[in-house]
């Protein structure tokens, strides 16, 4: 199914709210006005929004480190990512957790952890609920190439399979793992390919290219909740900057950065929408501003935002 | 004795240029590396770009691909592979990224290469360096100090030194060990400590702990960063006549129990600082060992300062409060030493 003028221009706008908020981030990082580390994925603008997007309510995804992008098409508020990273009670873990691990049950989004990809079983776990329950839910799991490393990442395909239950996996290929390239990283070229091994459908796709991801998920979604059982989408992309805002990123050449560079996936997507004939100028601006004012909004909100109580240490360990 | 007296009771020769504790650990490796051609490297990240924290710069630049090998992302496999070129005959160092992640590779650690030995007479010499602690702002996932975890399983030696002179000569023990060892490394220490080290190799014991600071009065015994902030509160009483002895476990596993108990049968008050949790943790060890082993010499109970059962908290205000302060340490002695 074509997506509609509504979907088109929605998409666009979480790509660039996402783009804006990071570029405020890492401002912010350089900055030192938040405590933490900050993990950017710009360039997968179009890996996380074309998949996010092609889920409903009632769906939950599992981002990891850099995913933070995907949980806007969910609902989660820029006010309160920006929270967290400050650190702040208003943010979704009330200033406890670090960085992007943070969710929000309630949207769908689990508050995943470090440990990578840990919420690749408990994603399948997920799937395996709404199975019992007979609901038609799906869940997403997010990781990029590097965690398809660990043996997490085998069992849930496996458990998953043979199950047959309703989740995708979805690898974002960035080429590279913090330092560590595809070739150090695997043998194979195509990640999708590990999909055989476990008997489940495996598909690459273009991750600069936010409607090619878009349309599948919208597959892999779709043979997940008709009880066809899980697959894997592996998106083609590139990380834009360092592996966290510390890292000087000298390990990729330049020229490759350069290369990437002309295959923005905002740009292009521009450039497609730009051949439309009711997409105009105008149009950018409107959203450019809303964007705008989100992304000053989230800043002044964190930066009001109380601290946490130091009393408060202890409590919460237990419900 | 402190540690300059000691290196110059050594007579050793010093290095003209002063060392970080990270700084420390890579000269360690180097220089096991160049004795010793079984020793390599293995783990994230740690060639090329010489590690996340660049504890391993240079040594791939050295000593090859072959030997400072970037591993895919994978503990459980890395450290398995490790155990089993260990049983081969060479000598492996494991870098895991943090010390939070060797939690992915725990069955390795705790049930392979721990339960080798005691069956079969088997040596596993190898070393898995993990950097631990918190103070960084780095929240629940990259803070973590697990030593306890590992202190708990038998056939693991766990270390954590102090000091860049200990960091680099425990880390040369712990390479010529027959036994796995588990290196903890206190990041918060990787870049604020600075010495000059010795010129020629040398290695500290595995297994020994260390007075490093003689006082009457008041046992306090920590390691690792705690260990810092208890010599500062040490320092501190000072000027109100209280005259503190600190004692620096540096080694978990084999605990140094006489030297630990001869300072405690001194002074006839103990306070233990752990950064490991409080329950059922080293710093619960610690005090167990004293109370057993020289109750009839205690003038009071033994103080247990430790952060709280909680995960570690990202925001600063809840990070400060859960990781113990000098003020807290200090207030614990004075309230002891009055006791
Ligand atoms: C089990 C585990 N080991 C090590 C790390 C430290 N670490 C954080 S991100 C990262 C690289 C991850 O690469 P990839 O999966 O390709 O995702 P990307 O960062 O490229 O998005 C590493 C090694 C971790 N988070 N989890």
């Amino acid at each position: 199914m074509e997506p509609t003028k509504e979907q088109l221009m929605d998409m666009y706008y979480y790509m660039l709210l996402g783009r804006a908020f990071e570029e405020r981030l890492e401002a912010l990082y350089r900055q030192g006005r938040i405590p933490g580390a900050i993990y950017l994925g710009r360039g997968q603008e179009a890996s996380y929004i074309g998949s996010a997007y092609a889920l409903k309510t009632g769906d939950v995804i599992a981002p990891t480190h850099r995913d933070m992008m995907a949980m806007l098409p969910r609902g989660m508020d820029v006010k309160s990512i920006m929270a967290q990273h400050y650190g702040k009670v208003t943010g979704p873990t009330r200033g406890r957790g670090e960085a992007d691990y943070l969710g929000d049950l309630s949207k769908g989004i689990f508050t995943t952890v470090s440990m990578l990809p840990d919420f690749y079983p408990v994603a399948a776990g997920a799937a395996l609920a709404f199975k019992y329950r007979g609901e038609d839910r799906v869940a997403l799991a997010y990781c990029g190439d590097g965690a398809t490393s660990r043996g997490d990442w085998h069992e849930a395909l496996n458990l998953a399979a043979v199950m047959n239950l309703p989740v995708v996996f979805f690898v974002i290929n960035n080429k590279y793992a913090y330092s560590t390239p595809n070739e150090n990283e695997m043998k194979i070229a195509d990640i999708a390919d590990r999909a055989a091994g476990y008997g489940i459908p495996g598909r690459t796709v273009d991750g600069n290219d936010v409607l090619a991801v878009h349309e599948a998920t919208l597959a892999a979604v779709d043979n997940a909740r008709t009880e066809r059982g899980p697959s894997l989408i592996e998106a083609k992309t590139m990380r834009m900057r360092g592996h966290a805002g510390h890292d000087p990123y000298d390990y990729v050449p330049k020229a490759s950065l350069e290369e990437w560079e002309k295959k923005d996936p905002i740009k292009r997507y521009e450039e497609y929408l730009t051949g439309l004939d009711w997409f105009n100028d105008d149009e950018r601006e409107v959203l450019a501003t809303r964007v705008g004012n989100e992304i000053k909004d989230a800043v002044d909100f964190a930066e009001a935002s109380p601290l946490p109580d130091p009393s408060e240490v202890t409590t919460g360990v237990y419900h | 004795m402190s540690i300059t007296e000691q290196k110059a009771a050594a007579g050793m020769e010093l290095q003209s240029q002063e060392s970080t504790y990270l700084d420390a650990i890579n000269q360690a490796l180097r220089e096991a590396m160049e004795e010793d051609s079984r020793v390599f490297i293995i783990g994230e990240d740690v060639g090329v770009y010489g590690g996340a924290f660049k504890v391993t710069k240079g040594l791939f630049d050295k000593f090859g691909a072959k030997r400072v090998i970037d591993s895919p992302l994978c503990e459980s496999g890395f450290i398995g592979a490790a155990v089993g070129a260990a049983l081969m005959g060479l000598r492996p160092v494991v870098e895991v990224q943090y010390a939070d992640f060797i939690s992915c590779g725990w069955d390795q650690i705790v049930n392979v290469a721990a339960k080798i030995h005691y069956r079969t007479g088997d040596p596993v010499p190898l070393v898995i360096r993990a950097p631990s602690g918190a103070g960084l702002r780095a929240g629940p996932f990259h803070s973590q100090s697990p030593e306890g975890w590992f202190a708990h399983t038998p056939g693991l030696k766990v270390v954590a030194p102090a000091t860049p002179f200990d960091a680099r000569g425990m880390l040369k023990s712990a390479i010529l060990e027959e036994n796995p060892v588990i290196f903890f490394e206190h990041k918060y220490l990787y870049r604020r400590l600075k010495e000059r080290l010795p010129k020629e190799a040398y290695e500290v014991p595995l297994g020994k702990a260390l007075v490093r600071r003689e006082g009457n009065d008041v046992t306090v015994i920590s390691y690792g960063a705690m260990l810092h902030k208890a010599i500062e509160a040490a320092e501190g009483l000072a000027e109100k006549s209280i005259s503190v002895e600190v004692v620096d476990v540096r080694t978990l596993t084999p605990l140094d129990r006489e030297t630990l108990v001869g300072s405690v049968k001194k002074t006839g008050k103990a306070v233990v600082v752990c950064e490991d949790n409080f329950s059922y943790g080293v710093a619960a060890e610690l005090t167990a060992t004293i109370s057993e082993a020289a109750f009839e010499y205690l003038d009071g109970p033994i103080v247990r300062i430790a952060p709280p059962d909680t995960p570690i908290p990202f925001s600063p205000p809840l990070e400060d409060a859960y990781l113990p302060q000098v003020v807290d340490i200090t207030a614990a002695i004075e309230k002891l030493a009055r006791y």
